[in-house]
């Protein structure tokens, strides 16, 4: 499939239409999605609507937006307006919002084409898409494998080239890692970034919408459409979108890259080797690389798994089958709530909901939440400490590349424990992206994080854009 | 009503007033009473996921200013969840504020000459509201309810009041003043009967000196009487309950306006966990030094100031006329007191009217401009609008709006030239020559006779002044 | 004070979150919670005395929104999600026990 940006230029100039590219598409999706499980519902008429408009568009001459014609998937947990949203669960099924994402009215502002919307893990919690009530999805380059996840669907439609784009959310690395299993680029932004109104909410603090693509500047163009200020977010930052695009060629000379070990430790001996192959790449870019230790970061894992279930608890008391959703009828109504959500959730959600009721219950508030808020400080200003030595930090994204369907599903421990490397940057509000980096057992992709500070999302692309350049790619 | 010797009942009313804004308190909705269900809802309202709250800058302005009227300290504040399953809430939980409210302290002086301590006062979200079928229209016995979320996301503020209050007739004293206040900071209309400002009353006895009793909670009460009564109920059960040797239990009661009791509403088995933390979809509430300012410019006088203010321009008032003078503080027509007495009018007769006919008919009162109001009472004073013209004239303006002398004037008010009434205080004379001669003689209760008799023939147009003017010159 | 996780905590929890569980769910639960909750008392044991938490990242303050009103939800749409309506508004089975 031709990268975005090629498609945009196509459109724009003529040399294709909007609806040629959704066919093409279309086809594609049709081929495998059977096979893989990546779309939950494929938007036809929608797509084809879309298409056309943008077509019109460019018949009329007018300026059509940066991703003009260009296909796109959209995560299960975006709402679009009259298009089924189910985050992946039993209890939306069927729901079509009566409104959309602000990301996704953006999208249609720069004549994207949202093609459908891709399956994850039940409202996002899990790392390989096999919470998802509807079927796991299969990782495109080995179907016995899993695609990460949460945004495993979202991967998977760039993986399998349906769509040169896509948008996941990542809360603790479900778009890094699955990016990283499935050998593209994927971005978590800075927090307040990119608006989360329409985004089915699993932990707000932590929660930010972002990019699949195949390579950097598709990254970056898709990052620059979708990011800026939203009034109606009010954790948003206040500046208008930032220039992405402009600045992925601008290289890594003079910079300094801390090789964070807290970032690699554990990791798979090949992982480990493309992480330091990765560090010779960006010394030999002009970059100086500093080795560094920031011990918080350990602590960041049980941190996470106090505040975001917290969270997530109160997030999805609304699923009580009053006024959307299923219901479970019953004689009086906490009876109803209780049964709508004891047959509508999966037992991940409900072990994350009841963990997080308790790290907020009366007794252990102190102990488990307040104290995890407080180690989330420490790990913002160790951070901080961290990048007055460095402009930007590197390490592995995931432990081990893309594992079996079914392998890590009967403990969750060893499922949490996958997200060590990404947690960090989401419990910081820092940005961060994967990058594909060589490859592993099985021929597998392996993907490197760099980090960044807030707002550093520039400097991040054109470290990763070396790194394309010196792993062999367009 | 007083309890039973050697007690005391100790209150603390926690008092929920709907804020006076066009939309609500995270989303632009409107907030309006009366629409039909549902209709002033949106994704952020109904909480439909992926919606997220945005803060209602008005609804910050007027908690400020209550904090300014309750002489709270205002400060940096933070929103937390109130986490609850209940229908009429479309989150399952309220945004509400915690431990950081943006008002903490103050009080509040009564007329009385009391003073009740205030705790906070702070910032929440409204609840949607829920109808009950079957049964007698409560909770108990209903086979379904019905849920409307217009009032859903409508900006409250909660007022605490210390446990300062000793009887239900202070409470009442409290509830009025604080109600006072809050209309005139612009804040709330006041409207308990539209459930614009409710009250819950803490009610617990103890012997005086004793630490404090077990409390209950009575909640929603929508009127001055049912406060005032359910407090009297309560305390009362309670003194009974402990003197015949039970312990009250600490529970949430409902007060029954017709059987005029206090009952158990169903008891859980265990205190709510509301697992309150801080609103992660909302940023912390900083009020500089700017901000806080303009507001506390802005603000009004608030009641105590302006029954002063009216008052002072009143000579030996007596009773009624005092309670005319609550009345137009209340109502809020103070100001066109003032300037009528400002212009000359008397000022019982300026108390009078505005307490009597513009309070008659509160709704109109925009009708009603200065200018006319002191018009028509300078009419009267003067003597060319009797007393029952003159209301009659303000009900027309208050109706219509219009020009005093041209109400009159379409309405036959003749001045009655002092000529007519000479002849008919003459005529009268010769008719009743006993009558006249008492009154000559000294009779000073004859006047009244002579001025009902005038009345009668002038049909009520006669000034009453100038009848007692036309018969001391012919005395 | 961090403790150990017993079954009863994880049904009295349950309950909170209206969620059901079976006696094998909650044996489970127990466990695999008590499993994270391990790992948990590190920071439960950790002197943090002085530190305070973060709110946002980035410091906003002050993020409000002028009193103007936006359009609202047509009812017809509102109601077609629901699962039983009567009357323009949302029907549920009866309601027990007064709001806290």
């Amino acid at each position: 499939m031709r990268s975005a940006l090629d498609i945009a230029r196509d459109v724009r100039s003529g040399a294709t239409t909007a609806e040629n590219e959704m066919a093409t598409s279309l086809a594609a999706i049709r081929a495998r999605n059977d096979e893989l499980n990546v779309f939950l519902f494929v938007d036809e008429e929608g797509a084809l609507d879309a298409a056309r408009r943008v077509d019109e568009r460019v018949t009329r001459g007018e300026d059509v937006g940066a991703l003009a014609g260009v296909p796109i998937a959209l995560k299960d947990n975006l709402c679009q307006s009259g298009v089924p949203t189910t985050a992946g669960s039993k209890i939306l099924k069927g729901w079509r919002p009566p409104y959309s994402a602000t990301v996704v009215g953006r999208l249609l502002d720069a004549g994207a084409v949202p093609m459908g919307k891709t399956n994850m893990d039940e409202f996002a919690m899990g790392s390989s898409t096999e919470t998802s009530a509807f079927g796991p999805t299969r990782n495109p380059l080995n179907v016995e494998r899993v695609p990460g996840g949460s945004s495993g669907g979202s991967a998977s439609a760039v993986a399998a080239d349906m769509t040169p784009l896509s948008l996941g959310s990542d809360t603790g690395g479900s778009i890094r890692q699955p990016a990283a299993l499935c050998g593209l680029v994927g971005v978590k932004p800075t927090y307040g970034l990119v608006s989360r109104y329409g985004l089915i909410a699993f932990a707000s603090s932590l929660d930010q919408i972002g990019p699949f693509a195949k390579n950097v500047a598709d990254a970056a163009a898709l990052l620059e459409v979708i990011a800026g200020h939203d009034p109606m977010d009010s954790t948003s930052l206040p500046e208008l979108a930032p220039s992405l695009l402009s600045h992925v060629n601008d290289g890594v000379a003079g910079k300094r890259v801390g090789l964070v070990r807290e970032l690699f430790d554990g990791a798979a001996a090949e992982v480990v080797a493309e992480v330091e192959r990765a560090a010779e790449a960006l010394r030999d870019a002009g970059a100086t690389i500093v080795e560094l230790s920031v011990p918080e970061i350990h602590l960041g894992l049980s941190a996470y798994y106090l505040i975001a279930p917290a969270e997530a608890s109160s997030n999805l008391a609304r699923y009580d089958g009053v006024r959307y959703g299923l219901r479970v009828d019953a004689d009086d109504v906490a009876a109803m709530n209780e049964a709508t959500r004891t047959a509508g959730f999966g037992a991940e959600v409900k072990r994350r909901i009841m963990l997080g009721t308790y790290a907020l219950s009366a007794g252990y508030y102190d102990a488990y939440y307040g104290q995890a808020l407080k180690v989330r400080t420490q790990l913002i200003d160790a951070f901080r400490r961290a990048y007055l030595e460095a402009d930007l930090l590197l390490g592995a994204t995931a432990p081990t590349v893309a594992f079996a369907i079914g392998e890590k599903t009967a403990d969750p421990m060893a499922m949490y424990l996958s997200d060590v490397f990404t947690i960090p940057t989401n419990l910081a509000g820092d940005a961060a992206i994967s990058v594909p980096f060589g490859t592993g057992e099985a021929d597998l992709p392996i993907g490197v994080q760099l980090l960044g500070p807030g707002r550093s999302e520039a400097g991040l692309f054109a470290a990763a854009r070396v790194l394309e350049l010196a792993d062999g790619r367009s | 009503m007083t309890l039973r010797d050697g007690w005391e009942m100790v209150i603390g009313l926690e008092v929920h007033t709907e804020l006076k804004t066009s939309t609500k308190m995270f989303c632009g909705c409107a907030n309006e009473f009366g629409s039909e269900p549902n209709t002033n809802v949106c994704p952020v309202c109904l909480g439909l996921p992926g919606s997220l709250p945005v803060l209602n800058v008005r609804a910050v302005d007027l908690a400020m200013a209550i904090g300014f009227a309750l002489h709270s300290t205002i400060g940096f504040s933070t929103f937390h969840r109130k986490n609850y399953f209940y229908p009429d809430m479309p989150k399952d939980f309220q945004i509400s504020q915690y431990d950081l409210p943006i008002n903490s302290g103050g009080y509040l002086d009564l007329p009385d000459g009391s003073r009740v301590t205030i705790e906070r006062a702070h910032l929440e979200e409204d609840t949607g509201k829920s109808t009950h079928l079957g049964g007698s229209g409560r909770i108990h016995g209903a086979d379904r309810s019905l849920v409307d979320y217009n009032r859903s996301g409508v900006p409250l503020v909660e007022i605490v009041s210390g446990p300062d209050i000793r009887s239900s007739a202070q409470a009442r004293g409290y509830a009025s003043e604080l109600r006072g206040i809050l209309i005139a900071t612009g804040a709330s209309d006041g409207r308990m009967e539209e459930g614009s400002m409710r009250i819950d009353a803490n009610v617990s006895v103890r012997r005086p000196g004793d630490p404090l009793g077990t409390r209950c909670e009575i909640k929603n009460l929508n009127s001055l009487r049912s406060l005032h009564r359910a407090i009297d109920y309560e305390a009362a059960r309670q003194v009974e309950l402990v003197e015949g040797g039970a312990k009250v239990r600490q529970e949430t009661r409902h007060w029954d306006e017709h059987l005029g009791e206090t009952s158990t509403m169903r008891t859980k088995e265990e205190a709510e966990d509301y697992r309150y933390f801080r609103e992660p979809d909302l940023v912390d509430l900083v009020p500089d030094t700017a901000w806080q300012e303009r507001i506390r410019a802005g603000l009004g006088a608030m009641p105590a100031e302006r029954r002063a203010t009216l008052l002072a321009r009143l000579t030996d008032p007596t009773p009624s006329q005092l309670d005319a003078l609550e009345v137009v503080v209340d109502l809020g027509f103070d100001d066109l007191v003032l300037a009528a007495i400002d212009a000359g009018v008397e000022a019982p007769l300026a108390l009078a009217r505005a307490a009597n006919e513009l309070a008659a008919a509160i709704d109109d009162i925009a009708n009603l401009t200065q200018d006319a109001f002191i018009a028509t009472l300078t009419m009267e004073q003067g003597g060319e609008l009797s007393a029952t013209q003159a209301k009659t004239v303000l009900l027309e303006l208050l109706a219509h709006a219009g020009d005093p002398r041209a109400i009159a004037a379409a309405k036959g008010f003749e001045q009655l030239s002092s000529d007519s009434l000479g002849e008919t205080v003459a005529a009268l004379i010769t008719q009743y020559p006993d009558e006249w001669a008492r009154f000559r003689d000294g009779d000073e209760k004859l006047a009244q006779f002579f001025i009902g008799q005038v009345m009668k023939l002038t049909k009520g147009q006669a000034n009453g002044k100038a009848v007692i003017a036309e018969l001391q010159s012919r005395r | 004070m961090a403790s150990s996780l017993r079954r009863e905590d994880v049904a009295k929890v349950a309950k909170l979150a209206r969620l059901t569980l079976s006696e094998a769910e909650l044996d489970e639960f127990t466990a695999q919670l008590g499993q994270v909750l391990e790992h948990a008392n590190d920071i439960a044991a950790l002197d943090l005395e002085g530190v305070v938490a973060t709110a946002h990242p980035f410091g906003l303050i002050n993020v409000v929104r002028a009193d103007e009103r936006r359009a609202s939800l047509a009812r017809d749409d509102v109601l077609a999600m629901a699962p039983d309506t009567q009357d323009g508004r949302f029907a549920v089975p009866r309601i027990m026990g007064e709001a806290p």
